[in-house]
């Protein structure tokens, strides 16, 4: 074998052949090598989507749960004996407008002073067993605070029911939930238990007789976030919050992102400028995101004095996080449209503008779609530098324009996680990040569905 | 060839296998009639340099008008460089440097107030690898058109694409399918589709890049002649790794050889009575 080396430019048989074993001997080791790669790459991608798989099993197991809700069908008897209030005001012949609307107010803030809690107690009472002993803010606790508004505006909508009995579907309180879905340990002390005694039991012959049921939770979608109510915590505030960011994001960032990679990548002229500029946005996709909130709450808020908490202010940050991702995707596919095709648009007589517009953009635009769509994705997604502008406050109704408070998705959740009422707000956390990934899982079928149907086209 | 000697032997040679299809080539214009005709393309002392590195050396030929002109030489030698040089594609790359004179028409091209687009739209091109744009057949062709403002009405649009395409000799195999992809067409179709969108914008002259190397020989064939037809109404600069393709298509030949322009004149000269060692070296197949 020593002399296999030296005669490897040989020929003759003898020489072929130890060749061909150096080969085959060599070939097992190569062999082995791939094999392993190969077995470690499989090995790697299962663990990577077993984890996925607990993260999404976790997320649903607790999730799901939340979004049906323990509601109370009660039997709402408006009582004059309780409502003493005179009739509402009706439009008299001549009455002005302001007039009658002055009236109006005046009579509903009467309504809004009643004790309303007394209808909800005599309504929860009316279904308790007869004798049934109990006090009144144990009883209370069964049904969620908001149930007195609910009451008293179906009252305000039509103040004809003055001493009639109607059905009304309210929530149940919060603790109510957790002692029906066994959130807290049915087996716990009196002292560890949130809801007295009387109160566990009684809740127990409503769900035996029908008066409590389950139902969806559409106050999650419908409502805003709540802390009195909790049971009546919803989305919608931080869903509409999202939205607004996510719009100014998309308004901005995009053809900022796009114009700036097409003039760095066709027109600007290669020097130690552009240079410079590009190794920065380069590093600037890689700033952490609370550094750009530090950012945007030194700029927008405190020299732009733009509003705090809003989604304008949000928006922006966002936009500033998002133009290096959506500057460097773009630039990555107008790097790989082929020379070729410039060439062919160069060479007959389009100007640099013209080949841009008319060839290299309309070959490169499922991927830029596709780039910042995940970007925005991104943005969607992204929770610290929000916190710094403010957007973690507790804003309980839904922004009407993007300079109202707000919070956003990923903000709720994590104000949700840190709610005191836990065994509550558990589920619910999850419900909302389920509600996140559903919007993100639509953005990205967007994007495939957009990538998919313009290359099929082009 | 009724008109080549019996000294031709060579020349015969080269231009053998295409003589049954190519019996035309070469034979309408005689050598000195070739001479006689006016420039439309002048150039002198062009240089180039890509950054630090010099690619061509002090190049000086006359193109004729309404002839094929080829460039041969081997790889690297700078025939494809000085063809970009004359309608200014080199000024797309990074770093390149153009030097000399050169005239369209006594025009110096590389005159600050001459704009780049007009002079590409009167200097076409067609290029090794076809490239048509990822649009229709038609789209193809009436881009030229389109971006020069040449046609006034959907009309004169239509009657510019098929009439460029006829030119091309490619309309009667694609009539029926003129809003399907042009990158849907063979290799040979494609190099046609390339000919008919240069055609369209009515170019002075149109430079061809190694038009057939991508190519298999019967759409080499086809495009060999096709180039015959258009030298009527075009000047026509290609340049070729294929001495026989010269032969076969051009009247005036030039050889590059390490950036310099070593022989050019009639073809025939070239190939039957090099005056330079080099360019005899490379025509008998020793240097390439």
């Amino acid at each position: 074998m020593a002399n296999t080396t030296a005669s490897a430019i040989s020929t003759g048989l003898q020489a072929s052949r130890d060749r061909t074993k150096l080969i085959r001997d060599g070939l097992r080791k190569r062999h082995t090598t791939e094999a392993i790669f190969k077995w470690s790459g499989l090995g790697a991608i299962v663990l990577a989507l077993g984890f996925v798989a607990i993260l999404f099993a976790d997320v649903l197991v607790k999730g799901i749960p939340a979004f049906t809700q323990a509601n109370l069908h009660l039997t709402v008897t408006y009582d004059p004996a309780i409502i003493k209030i005179e009739p509402a005001p009706v439009r008299v012949a001549g009455q002005s407008d302001a007039d009658f609307n002055r009236a109006n107010l005046d009579w509903q803030r009467k309504v809004a002073l009643l004790n309303w809690n007394k209808v909800v107690e005599a309504s929860l009472r009316a279904e308790a067993p007869a004798g049934y002993e109990i006090g009144s803010k144990d009883l209370l606790a069964i049904a969620e605070t908001d149930s007195r508004h609910t009451i008293r505006e179906r009252f305000v909508a039509d103040p004809s029911l003055l001493g009639k009995t109607t059905e009304i579907d309210v929530l149940a309180s919060a603790n109510a939930a957790n002692w029906i879905k066994g959130n807290i340990s049915r087996d716990a002390t009196d002292a560890q238990q949130q809801l007295a005694p009387a109160a566990r039991v009684l809740i127990d012959q409503f769900v035996d007789n029908g008066t409590i049921s389950n139902g969806f939770a559409w106050s999650i979608f419908t409502n805003v976030d709540s802390r009195a109510a909790p049971a009546s915590a919803g989305l919608l505030g931080a869903f509409m919050g999202s939205l607004f960011m996510m719009l100014i994001v998309i308004i901005l960032a995009v053809p900022i992102g796009v114009a700036s990679a097409i003039y760095l990548e066709e027109f600007a002229p290669k020097s130690r400028w552009t240079d410079l500029i590009e190794v920065n946005i380069n590093n600037l996709a890689a700033v952490p995101s609370i550094v750009f909130g530090l950012l945007g709450a030194a700029l927008f808020i405190n020299t732009f004095h733009l509003p705090l908490s809003a989604p304008l202010a949000g928006g922006l940050v966002l936009t500033l996080m998002t133009l290096p991702t959506i500057i460097i995707a773009t630039r990555g596919a107008l790097q790989g449209v082929s020379p070729s095709l410039r060439q062919a648009a160069l060479g007959m007589g389009a100007s640099k503008t013209q080949m841009v517009f008319h060839h290299v953009l309309p070959v490169t635009f499922p991927s830029i779609l596709t780039a910042t769509i995940i970007g925005v994705a991104q943005a969607l997604g992204e929770t610290a530098p929000l916190l710094l502008i403010g957007m973690n406050a507790f804003v309980a109704s839904v922004p009407a324009t993007p300079l109202d408070q707000a919070t956003a998705l990923p903000v709720q959740i994590f104000l949700w996680q840190g709610n005191e009422n836990r065994n509550f707000f558990e589920s619910r956390t999850s419900a909302a990040i389920m509600v996140l990934l559903a919007f993100m899982i639509l953005l990205n079928a967007v994007a495939i569905f957009l990538r998919t149907r313009l290359e099929r086209r082009a | 060839m009724t008109q080549n000697n019996s000294g031709d032997t060579q020349m015969d040679m080269l231009a053998g296998k295409v003589k049954m299809t190519h019996t035309s080539v070469n034979s309408a214009m005689n050598p000195t009639d070739m001479l006689e005709r006016p420039i439309r393309l002048h150039a002198k002392d062009v240089t180039v340099h890509y950054g630090a590195k010099q690619a061509l050396f002090g190049i000086s030929i006359d193109i004729p008008d309404r002839a094929v002109t080829s460039f041969i030489g081997p790889s690297g030698c700078g025939k494809s460089t000085f063809l970009r040089c004359i309608n200014r594609m080199n000024d797309t790359i990074e770093g390149a440097k153009v030097g000399g004179l050169i005239e369209l028409d006594g025009e110096d091209i590389y005159d600050q107030s001459l704009d780049v687009v007009e002079l590409r739209a009167r200097i076409g091109m067609v290029f090794q690898k076809p490239n048509p744009f990822p649009k229709s057949i038609y789209e193809n062709v009436a881009y030229g058109p389109k971006i020069h403002g040449l046609a006034r009405t959907k009309t004169d649009l239509d009657e510019i694409v098929i009439s460029s395409l006829r030119k091309a000799g490619l309309f009667e195999e694609v009539k029926d399918r003129l809003n399907e992809p042009g990158t849907g067409l063979s290799g040979g179709q494609q190099q046609r589709l390339c000919i008919a969108r240069a055609i369209a914008v009515g170019p002075e002259v149109i430079l061809m890049d190694e038009p057939c190397s991508a190519l298999d020989p019967i759409a080499t064939a086809i495009i060999e002649e096709l180039i015959d037809e258009l030298r009527e109404n075009y000047t026509i600069v290609i340049v070729t790794h294929s001495m026989q393709q010269a032969a076969r298509v051009s009247q005036k030949t030039a050889f590059f050889h390490l950036g310099k322009l070593i022989e050019e004149g009639v073809t025939e000269d070239i190939f039957t009575n090099p005056i330079n060692k080099q360019t005899q070296d490379y025509i008998m197949g020793r240097i390439g």
